[in-house]
């Protein structure tokens, strides 16, 4: 195994075989056919995945509104509807959304029609998420999730004096993950920096208002209101368990394209790309988290954060089995596969947000054009 | 059932239930309860004719969820299998029973279609207990509400059924009226309801029945031979049901005329060439059509000047969706070609092959 790959701060030529080594054609046609491959699959098992999750969801959810009478269970309430929660987030809204389960004809698992229990209107969050984020993934100026326009998570993004606060604002993103989401289509750093008019975003206010309406209303003031008395504890449950949920889904979804070794590719360098290309940048934009399977299931297999961007469309109980396939596949054309636990993952990214929030000092960016000896290289070897 | 239905559809608890709603809890109890789905479960197949080499008829009866708001007769409603756990795919039939209510049990008829997936499906393999999901009724060919005293109906092939559904209101009715009542069959024993028919010929309550069967030498449709059994037809309310040409023929007997309300199933539109490029695409929203050039819908509808809504055009994204209404579209990442009507389909990675219409 001699693929090496390259620290936070280099672009993605230096990392594992540059693009004129790589016959990427041959590269993308390999991937298309796995593509075709499980498409062509998909059936009964993966619509009676899909239902025993959301009827697993809807259980989880269902005792968690109940055991809140209970107050002696209040923190087996709070772990009940935590997991809803999560479940309901990632494993089904997030993958639903992606149009993976279109294909069964069940409207209450249609992109088009599902809505998830979090502050984000599903319309918007479509609109930023399927086709700006897995469209131009990590293509610096078009890919919105590189930092949220709040974060410095690439060192192309030029320092001031404000990314100081990078670790804090990180911090307040992850408490209030839910409503940066939800915020994240208004722009408001394009805004503040009059990008962009606050009348511009007016067609994004009203299903905004509505959503956040209707979540509030129910975690916030009808639940609690039903348990009389204990209005307080069930409030604070409630909320307790949505701050649990965004603090789990913040930390995957950035282990999914900030660890280190993950790349970066200007728009110059995507223009005009080939479907191999765009393999290659997905592959080489994002990084998996290894895990137990229900580990797998509570990322909503967004572990398989490579094979997600690969394949946005195909059912994620699917990555696991072809994450084998794509694994072997890199190999062989020697492109790196970013891949690590948890625990290694979140600290390389807290090490980024934290390294980032100071200006760059020379040595760094001498190192850029070096491959270094980074800690993913020996996962790679595995 | 009124008070939990109030309940159940009240403004608390799409509250409580929000973003998901109510349906979607219900469901995972008993597929039974919904409080605004409707959804049925299958109690009775039974088999109305069976000629050997020829597709066989069954009349399915349906035990609706208390969702279901009952029909008029003639109305259709969209009715959705799921094939092996997994796919559900829709189509129409027409309600055979008389009108039903609020929850009522009632039937469909149809004939096994040999390329029809889900009338093959509901006819040769459904059984007792199956669930299928269900639209409310819908459509406009319907009886007023005061039938008028002469009535006229005209079906043929399986477009009896809505008519006969009529014909069966009209009777629980008490209709004392006069009703006349024409179909075509292939032959005797392609007949559907035969045994029912000829009890409402000989019961007689001022219904006359003519079964005819043209390929027996009874003759066919015409103005001349319609004036003979209905002198003044023109102006009888007619209801005329059945294949294209059936209709096409008592279109030009009626020769405009206010009183024919039809209903007819659409012929299949052309299937394509090798290379797909032939044909015609048609935008039914907008109504604009032209020439298939063979590129993606997404690039067709554009050179017509729409501007549908797209994302990735890449096929990722899914911002593109539309439903496609006729024909056959091939992927053009995968080369995998879908006839299904009603199919929503990713207009950016779709290329028509041979006709094809899509709600744009």
């Amino acid at each position: 195994m001699t693929t090496q790959t390259t620290s936070t701060d280099t672009t993605h030529q230096v990392s594992a075989g540059s693009t004129s080594e790589i016959d990427l054609d041959a590269f993308g046609a390999e991937l298309d056919a796995i593509r075709q491959r499980v498409i062509a699959d998909l059936g009964e098992e993966d619509a009676a995945y899909i239902r025993t999750v959301v009827k697993t969801q809807r259980g989880f959810e269902v005792a968690g509104r109940a055991l809140f009478y209970l107050p002696p269970a209040w923190p087996l309430a709070v772990a009940a509807l935590s997991v809803s929660k999560i479940l309901d987030n990632m494993e089904i809204g997030h993958n639903v959304m992606h149009g993976q389960y279109d294909w069964m004809g069940d409207p209450g698992l249609n992109s088009r029609m599902y809505e998830w229990d979090t502050m984000c209107p599903s319309e918007q969050w479509k609109f930023s998420h399927n086709y700006i984020h897995h469209t131009y993934t990590n293509i610096l100026g078009k890919d919105r999730d590189i930092g949220y326009g709040i974060l410095r998570m690439d060192e192309d993004q030029e320092w001031r004096p404000y990314y100081l606060g990078n670790p804090l604002y990180a911090t307040l993103l992850m408490l209030g993950f839910e409503w940066g989401v939800a915020l994240h289509d208004l722009e408001f750093d394009r805004i503040m920096a009059g990008e962009k008019t606050w009348a511009e975003t007016k067609h994004l206010h009203r299903g905004l208002l509505r959503k956040i309406r209707n979540q509030t209303l129910k975690d916030y003031v009808l639940f609690p209101a039903l348990t009389g008395p204990l209005f307080p504890a069930t409030l604070a449950g409630n909320a307790l368990a949505n701050l649990i949920r965004n603090i789990w889904t913040f930390n995957i979804i950035f282990c999914g394209h900030f660890p280190a070794g993950v790349s970066t590719f200007s728009q110059e360098e995507c223009e005009d790309e080939s479907r191999g290309h765009w393999y290659y940048r997905q592959l080489l934009g994002s990084a998996n988290i290894t895990g137990s399977k229900l580990f797998h299931v509570m990322t909503g297999n967004l572990s398989h954060q490579i094979e997600h961007h690969l394949f946005p469309d195909i059912p994620a109980r699917r990555y696991p089995e072809i994450a084998v396939e794509v694994r072997e596949i890199c190999e062989r054309y020697g492109i790196a596969y970013n891949s690590g636990p948890l625990g290694r993952q979140l600290g390389s990214v807290a090490r980024k947000i934290c390294r980032l929030a100071l200006p760059d000092r020379l040595g760094r960016r001498a190192a850029r054009s070096r491959p270094s000896e980074d800690v993913v290289g020996s996962s790679l070897a595995a | 059932m009124s008070i939990t239905g109030t309940l159940l559809r009240s403004r608390a608890l799409a509250a409580l239930t929000s973003p998901h709603g109510v349906d979607r809890y219900l469901e995972q109890v008993n597929p039974m309860w919904a409080a605004h789905e409707v959804r049925a479960r299958i109690v009775d197949v039974h088999r109305e004719v069976d000629v050997p080499g020829h597709p066989p008829v069954a009349t399915i009866t349906l035990q609706p969820t208390s969702t279901w708001r009952g029909h008029r007769a003639g109305q259709h409603v969209q009715l959705g299998v799921e094939f092996d756990g997994a796919r559900r795919t829709t189509r129409v039939f027409t309600v055979s029973s008389p009108d039903s209510r609020h929850g009522d049990r009632f039937t469909i008829t149809l004939r096994a279609n040999p390329e029809g997936v889900v009338s093959r499906y509901l006819v040769e393999r459904a059984t007792p207990g199956t669930m299928v999901h269900l639209s409310q009724a819908q459509g406009e060919f319907v009886l007023p509400d005061h039938v008028p005293d002469h009535v006229l109906f005209i079906s043929g092939g399986s477009g009896i059924t809505p008519v006969m559904s009529m014909l069966r209101s009209l009777q629980r009715r008490t209709h004392r009226g006069r009703v006349t009542f024409v179909h075509y069959a292939q032959s005797p024993d392609h007949q559907i309801f035969a045994a029912e028919l000829e009890e409402i010929r000989r019961s007689g309550h001022g219904i006359d029945v003519h079964l005819l069967h043209p390929e027996l030498g009874d003759p066919a449709l015409s103005p001349a031979w319609l004036g003979r059994l209905v002198p003044g037809y023109r102006d009888v309310p007619t209801w005329a049901c059945g294949p294209a040409p059936l209709i096409e023929a008592v279109q030009a007997a009626y020769d405009g005329s206010e009183a024919l309300r039809v209903e007819y199933f659409k012929p299949p539109r052309v299937r394509a060439s090798e290379d797909g490029s032939t044909g015609e695409v048609a935008f039914s929203r907008s109504g604009k059509a032209a020439p298939n050039t063979g590129a993606s819908l997404l690039e067709q509808a554009e050179a017509l000047g729409l501007r549908p809504e797209f994302g990735c055009r890449m096929g990722i994204c899914f911002s593109c969706t539309s439903r496609k209404t006729e024909g056959t579209v091939r992927n053009v990442l995968t080369g995998e070609e879908s006839s299904l009507p009603d199919e929503d389909i990713r207009i950016c990675v779709s290329a028509p092959v041979g006709d094809c219409a899509v709600a744009l």
